[in-house]
């Protein structure tokens, strides 16, 4: 009785102990979360905060005449003549019409300035779209210079930032501010638009194109040779040390700093086989054999998951090994197959150092078309705009990671979806 | 002489010898080199007291698994569907099965019993060469089914799975319908010449496994979804669809209840008319109640084979005799 009695108060005061150990195990879990999730709101925040901007961009609202005579144009459907055209003298007159007290060659570059430099070409596209027009005026918003565009957000959130500005285009913006003539507009050359030394003329359609085009390449040579390696190595080679070998390298490759896969490439692709750099193709080669180790480990773990009663009774049933492979243990292991290439395929769009070495960080202007066309990717972009030294582009840099972020995003959710969805009991 | 009465003088002896004595022999089950090495002694006494208490067993047979050498009773038959001769199975380098030789008859539910370890799952897998996917199994001996080599090198190991059907101990029905579960066999072997001809197999499997009236409404739910039972009768269903010559039951009643096994036990007695059945099982009762003749296994070894009524009443060993009224197992 009095053993007993002992025994249980130890129990308690063991218990006690115990419950306090498993309290303040759990506290530090929670702790962790938060730490982890306050720095993604942090990111968050930050980047957004710096990137929003980038998707409006400002514009001047002027009256344009598309003269003939000031064009030097007499036919618009001759390519010649349309290239030497003298598209710029055309916003040029309508700023100086709009402000005709300018004089001196100072003053007037600096009126001049007002515009981006691209606005000349943004008006010979719309005129060669509406032919109509040529010899007639009409009123229309032209895109503003980058260091306008700056100044004008900075000054509508009540901070000016007019280190780039003489005072008099600080007046002029305060004019047309007060006729309604400058306003933002959703930016619609982010989205449509290659890269440019232009902030405001810069998109991130060239980028995004890249990485399309090198991520199909690179799935569609990762996903099949990396499921076959997997179901090869897991269902039919030999235990032996050999393929113990294969295994321990394949685990190594995965853990190898990716620059050297693009050393890899570069030696290969580039200087063996004479692959173009800068395009798609050997991209998407070196990011396959970027990936492969990824999609190989995952397929082996989603086949080993498979459990043993199936294969058999697959097997029991007179099934040969590769009809027991087909008809049972893939589909069984295809959602952890095709998360796993999700995953692998989010790595290489997020990746960059193996693509700086084989060219692909080139200032590519034109929008990409095919696997050939010399092009870089998204993180790349970044990584370019990031190192540009002007203002503007700070903000794209942000916006630039948005998209990018949005595209992991709805990747690695899509990989959740897709595993709760096709996830098979048994 | 009941199995009851056999066994209460001999306990009583042992006690009567050495107070540690029935101990000892339970011991013996799981490690007997070990055992005998350190307590010789002890255990040759046991053995020598229930020799006099029983005088029924044939001399030189002996409790010490070590010194069994040919299997008891009828282990051959004249109407011999499948032959056995002088099977050792090794796993790597350890021996799990060692110089079986055993005949089960045409439409003969053979059953097989023996401690946990004892080999007799093994030698079951052996018949369709199962071991084959066991990494490192190696198989010595003749099997012949109608006096064919199954482990001939011409031999296809997938037609041999065609005439030797397979029960699993846990019930695995694939995760598909319990259509597609039937259907399966004879599609990938080709055996329906059309959809109606599969219709028609997998009604007849169905019946046969007495689960059509349970699922017809819903052959093309998923077969994981049916109780336990019903999934065991399924993979009955889906064994026999191929219209196999053997089928081979691992302990298909181990994770089912009295009800769903009392079915299952009923659905092998109407199955024996048409297949040679062998089945593995940890049930004596099950043993007793569904098979004609029963093989005991101890450690590897086959001890004796008889028909089941005389193994479950008048064994001819004592290490049959000493399992079967639970003194180990």
């Amino acid at each position: 009785m009095n053993k007993s009695a002992d025994n249980l108060s130890k129990i308690k005061r063991s218990l006690t102990r115990r419950n306090r150990a498993e309290a303040r195990f759990q506290w530090c879990g929670r702790v962790a979360i938060f730490i982890g999730l306050a720095a993604v709101a942090v990111l968050f925040v930050d980047i957004i905060g710096k990137g929003h901007g980038a998707f409006q961009a400002t514009y001047i609202k002027l009256n344009v005449s598309y003269d003939q005579d000031l064009l030097g144009i007499e036919n618009l459907s001759d390519p010649e003549q349309l290239m030497m055209g003298n598209w710029d003298a055309v916003p040029k007159v309508a700023l100086r019409e709009k402000f005709t007290d300018v004089s001196g060659r100072r003053d007037k570059r600096r009126l001049n300035g007002l515009l981006s430099n691209g606005a000349g070409f943004d008006l010979k596209d719309r005129l060669l779209a509406n032919p109509q027009l040529l010899n007639t005026t009409e009123s229309i918003w032209l895109l503003a210079d980058d260091d306008i565009d700056t100044y004008y957000k900075s000054w509508l959130d009540g901070e000016a930032y007019a280190a780039r500005l003489s005072d008099k285009q600080v007046v002029w913006i305060d004019q047309l501010h007060e006729q309604g003539l400058i306003r933002l507009q959703l930016n619609t050359n982010l989205f449509t638009r290659g890269d440019s030394r232009e902030p405001e003329q810069a998109g991130i359609r060239g980028a995004v194109m890249g990485s399309l085009l090198t991520l199909v390449l690179t799935l569609i040579l990762s996903f099949p040779i990396g499921v076959s390696a997997a179901i090869y190595l897991e269902e039919f080679a030999p235990k032996n040390k050999w393929t113990d070998f294969i295994e321990v390298n394949i685990n190594n490759l995965a853990a190898v700093p990716s620059i050297i896969f693009g050393l890899l490439g570069l030696a290969i692709f580039i200087n063996f086989f004479h692959v173009p750099r800068s395009v798609p193709i050997v991209g998407g080669l070196v990011l396959t054999l970027m990936t492969l180790p990824t999609i190989i480990i995952t397929s082996r773990a989603a086949i080993k998951s498979v459990p043993p009663s199936i294969r058999e009774a697959a097997l029991g049933m007179g099934a040969s090994k590769y009809q027991m492979v087909l008809h049972h243990v893939l589909p069984l292991a295809l959602p952890g197959m095709l998360t796993g290439a999700i995953i692998g395929m989010a790595q290489a769009l997020g990746e960059t150092a193996p693509l700086l070495m084989i060219g692909m960080v080139a200032f590519i202007v034109d929008v990409p078309g095919s696997f050939t066309d010399p092009a870089t990717v998204l993180p790349v972009q970044i990584f370019l705009w990031a190192d540009s030294p002007e203002r503007a582009f700070i903000e794209k840099t942000s916006a630039a990671i948005m998209v990018l972020l949005t595209f992991l995003i709805i990747m690695n959710t899509s990989a959740v979806w897709l595993r709760k969805r096709l996830e098979r009991r048994w | 002489m009941s199995p009851a009465d056999t066994a209460k003088p001999a306990k009583a002896a042992s006690k009567a010898a050495s107070k540690s004595a029935p101990k000892k022999v339970a011991k013996a089950k799981s490690a007997v080199p070990k055992v005998k090495k350190t307590e010789p002694k002890a255990k040759k006494a046991v053995a020598k007291t229930r020799k006099a208490v029983a005088p029924q067993f044939k001399a030189g047979q002996s409790l010490d698994i070590d010194d069994h050498q040919i299997t008891v009773g009828k282990s051959f038959s004249d109407n011999a569907k499948m032959t056995m001769r002088n099977i050792d199975v090794y796993y790597g380098d350890k021996q799990a099965i060692h110089n079986v030789s055993i005949d089960i008859a045409k439409n003969e539910v053979m059953a097989m019993i023996g401690p946990s370890g004892c080999g007799k799952s093994t030698f079951l897998r052996t018949l369709n060469r199962m071991n084959d996917t066991v990494e490192g199994c190696r198989v010595e001996g003749d099997i012949c089914m109608d006096g064919e080599n199954l482990y001939a090198p011409k031999l296809d190991v997938v037609e041999l799975r065609a005439r030797v059907g397979m029960v699993f101990q846990k019930p695995n029905p694939f995760p598909k319908s319990i259509y597609e579960n039937v259907a399966y066999g004879p599609k990938i072997h080709g055996l329906a010449d059309s959809r109606v001809d599969l219709d028609e197999i997998v009604e007849n499997s169905l019946r046969k496994a007495s689960l059509w009236e349970e699922v017809k409404e819903r052959l093309h739910q998923p077969g994981t979804g049916l109780s336990g039972g019903q999934q065991q009768r399924l993979c009955i269903a889906r064994a026999i669809a191929v219209s196999p010559e053997v089928i081979l039951m691992d302990e298909p009643c181990s994770a089912l209840d009295p009800i769903a096994t009392a079915k299952i036990e009923e659905l092998i007695e109407e199955l024996s008319e048409n297949f040679t059945i062998a089945i593995v099982t940890h049930s004596m009762q099950q043993a007793a109640r569904v098979s004609h003749r029963t093989a005991y296994f101890h450690l590897g070894k086959l001890i004796e084979v008889n028909p089941t009524e005389q193994v479950f009443t008048m064994p001819e060993h004592q290490l049959t005799e000493a399992y079967i009224t639970g003194r180990f197992g």
